[in-house]
């Protein structure tokens, strides 16, 4: 079971509709939830339009240092997305500010990372909104 | 100068409060070395080949005596007693201890100093001109938008983690002294016919393996425009810059694949979304950040003791005909201390150095003193009576060297001294040439010279952009250093051309003089400089001296 990290810290999946890749949109059309996976290098420009009928993007982070899913959050912020958005995979916990800034709601980690950078660490780095030159510039 | 505002102290107050828990959790595991290497790396950590380093911020090259004298204090109490002045505006200590790091920090935070971006994949220490707010050829003093690139690059949210480093560098002067055409992104204050002030952006310069002169990406940006629009420019590198080969990375390769203008497009698009999220802080807070850069409080006093010792002194008229620049008040000049005495490793000072610096910066010149990326310390701002006694307490302690902008004026990347990647020695290479025309007594009549020497491929002595480049490789194991010729970094950057065949490490500063003494030779006159030689009469000639047994078997 993967581990669901916010800003009160740790908890478990209550999405329960399943996901979906980005290439499989068309044919979900219908469905009542849909949760769409995005590839770390994927153009969310791909999106533009359908963003309205999605409930949650999940945004993969094949490696902490493949900082690409934090401009691909920002950018789906920035085309008006407004339901929920996940970064999912190796985030560490000195990224959570940085990914709570740029418009993800959560990440979602493994029980192994989970073990290894446990709660404590998350919640130190959970009061995001302090010391950020960029909230600050954009006043 | 900028002084920080509560908001930057308490920011700078929690970054190393963050750093301390870091480098603890790694000691206890909860943090691989992998994990850990970014972290540290944004701090300003590396692992070098004997020990870590910490390399310091020096924000477009600005400090008062109080800084520098911090600098001193943490060379004696964390590293061997000096630091090592780098070619980006950075000082980097060669001997911490990893559990000493966080107290370095907070020692550097006692001064509104970081060492935030000093490395690793993100943006890097903004740099600027070393003589701005001092140069008659300015538009306006560069250092305020630095200031505010530098707020606003640090700890972006979104460009942690690049495909690799970002360099930014901000001029605002007839005069290239920032190697602007050298920077992944430079920012050009320009004025239009108009008379209005804006910005000229290049984009996707840069040296390494595949040397690159910037591009005009945008002639002439509207003031209030420039930080959504620099933003565009890393949101469009962070999506297209390649991430499968570390040697592709760079925004210079993502320029030179996709074409100038596929770029231009879509930044384009990129900032039509990113300038509205500014509603106009940035403006406010640039006025608030200017209003910290006045002009010095100028004196006005008789110039006599300047004129006598001129007049009387030869050693002191030579350090002054060398080491002086012209500075917009008539009655002050600029001055360049040379980190270059001949035989000492380019760009070092010890602790004693620095506190004789920052006491004399106090004392003589307005207390601000500046960091050139050619390695030297600069006093911006001397009343020109004090020159004599500034260079009689420089001379006590080795730092009187009149050779700014001459032969042994030479960039050197720290190389297998120190270096982890290095191929081949740089520093001793300095230091042996440095010395041989200083025993041949000839750099004066020489004249303007800039030679720099990389000890890799990665080229941080910038040997692309010396009239002489000079770059250590391996061959096989064995030292092997080539030569390039006719390199610019100023307004008018080129990069330099390989000369032929490389020289081994006895060989290198014998051929290196053969081509220096060629040259006088060859020049029209003595005021026909190296570079305007070499690119009068190409490359041949040169060439021929530096290769004379090819020459003779052509003829045989
Ligand atoms: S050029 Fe190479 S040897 Fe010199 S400092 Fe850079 S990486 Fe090290």
């Amino acid at each position: 079971m993967s581990v669901i990290v916010t800003d009160t810290g740790f908890t478990t999946e209550d999405w329960t509709a399943g996901f979906i890749p980005l290439a499989d949109l068309p044919a979900n059309d219908a469905a009542p939830a849909i949760a769409v996976d995005l590839a770390s290098d994927s153009d969310p420009a791909a999106l533009a339009g359908r963003l309205q009928d999605i409930d949650m993007i999940r945004v993969d982070f094949p490696s902490f240092a493949d900082g690409r899913g934090f401009t691909i959050a920002k950018r789906l912020r920035q085309m008006g997305f407004q339901g929920r958005l996940r970064a999912r995979g190796h985030v560490i916990s000195d990224q959570y500010a940085m990914a709570r800034r740029v418009g993800f709601d959560e990440v979602e980690i493994s029980e192994e990372l989970a073990a290894r950078q446990p709660e404590a660490e998350w919640l130190f780095r959970a009061d995001w909104q302090a010391n950020d030159y960029q909230a600050r510039l954009r006043a | 100068m900028y002084k920080y505002n509560d908001f930057d102290e308490a920011f700078i107050r929690a970054r190393t409060a963050q750093f301390r828990k870091q480098v603890e959790r790694r000691v206890a595991g909860n943090l691989t070395e992998d994990e850990f290497k970014p972290l540290r790396l944004m701090n300003g950590l590396y692992l070098q080949l004997h020990a870590y380093m910490l390399r310091v911020a020096i924000p477009y090259g600005t400090l008062n005596a109080r800084q520098m004298r911090q600098l001193a204090y943490i060379a004696d109490k964390w590293d061997r007693g000096y630091g090592h002045f780098t070619t980006r505006q950075n000082i980097q200590f060669n001997w911490p201890r990893l559990t000493d790091v966080p107290d370095m920090l907070d020692a550097l935070a006692d001064v509104e100093m970081h060492a935030n971006q000093t490395s690793g994949n993100t943006i890097r220490n903004v740099t600027s001109d070393h003589f701005a707010g001092a140069a008659v050829d300015e538009i306006e003093d560069p250092r305020p938008v630095a200031e505010l690139l530098r707020q606003w690059s640090t700890d972006h949210p979104e460009f942690q983690f690049l495909g690799r480093k970002f360099k930014i560098a901000v001029g605002a002067s007839e005069h290239d002294r920032a190697v602007l055409k050298a920077h992944d992104l430079a920012v050009r204050i320009v004025r239009n016919d108009a008379g209005e002030t804006g910005y000229e952006i290049l984009v996707g310069g840069g040296l390494g393996r595949t040397p690159m002169i910037g591009k005009v990406l945008h002639p002439f940006l509207p003031r209030e425009d420039l930080l959504p629009y620099v933003e565009a420019v890393l949101t469009v590198y962070n999506t297209l810059g390649r991430r499968d080969n570390k040697y592709k990375a760079r925004i210079k390769i993502t320029v030179h694949e996709n074409g100038i203008d596929t770029i231009r497009a879509l930044v384009d698009e990129q900032f039509a979304l990113i300038r509205p999220t500014f509603s106009g802080y940035d403006q406010e807070l640039l006025e608030e950040i200017r209003a910290h850069f006045p002009e010095p409080d100028y004196v006005k006093a008789p110039l006599d003791a300047f004129e006598t010792a001129y007049e009387n002194d030869p050693v002191f008229r030579s350090w002054a005909d060398t080491n002086l620049s012209a500075h917009t008040n008539p009655d002050y000049a600029i001055a360049t201390i040379s980190l270059k005495k001949h035989g000492q490793t380019p760009g070092d000072a010890t602790s004693e150095q620095m506190r004789v610096m920052a006491d004399l910066a106090e004392a003589f010149a307005h207390d601000e003193l500046r960091i050139s990326h050619e390695q030297n310390v600069i006093l911006p701002h001397v009343h020109k009576s004090h020159l004599p006694a500034i260079h009689a307490r420089l001379k006590a302690v080795g730092l009187a060297t009149a050779n700014i902008g001459l032969v042994s004026d030479i960039i050197a990347c720290p190389g297998m001294d120190y270096c982890a990647l290095a191929t081949a020695r740089s520093i001793p290479v300095a230091q042996q040439i440095a010395t041989r025309f200083d025993e041949l007594k000839l750099e004066h009549e020489i004249g303007e010279l800039k030679i720099k020497i990389s000890g890799c491929i990665n080229a941080c002595g910038h040997h692309h952009m010396g009239h002489i480049g000079i770059l250590g490789l391996d061959r096989a194991g064995v030292e092997n250093y080539q030569i390039t010729l006719g390199g610019d970094g100023s307004e008018n950057a080129a990069i330099g051309e390989r000369a032929g065949p490389g020289f081994a490490y006895d060989e290198i500063v014998p051929a290196i003089e053969r081509l220096v003494l060629g040259y006088l030779d060859l020049r029209e006159s003595p005021e026909e400089t190296f570079l305007q030689a070499y690119r009068r009469l190409g490359a041949e000639p040169f060439k021929a001296v530096l290769y004379p047994e090819a020459k003779t078997k052509n003829a045989a």
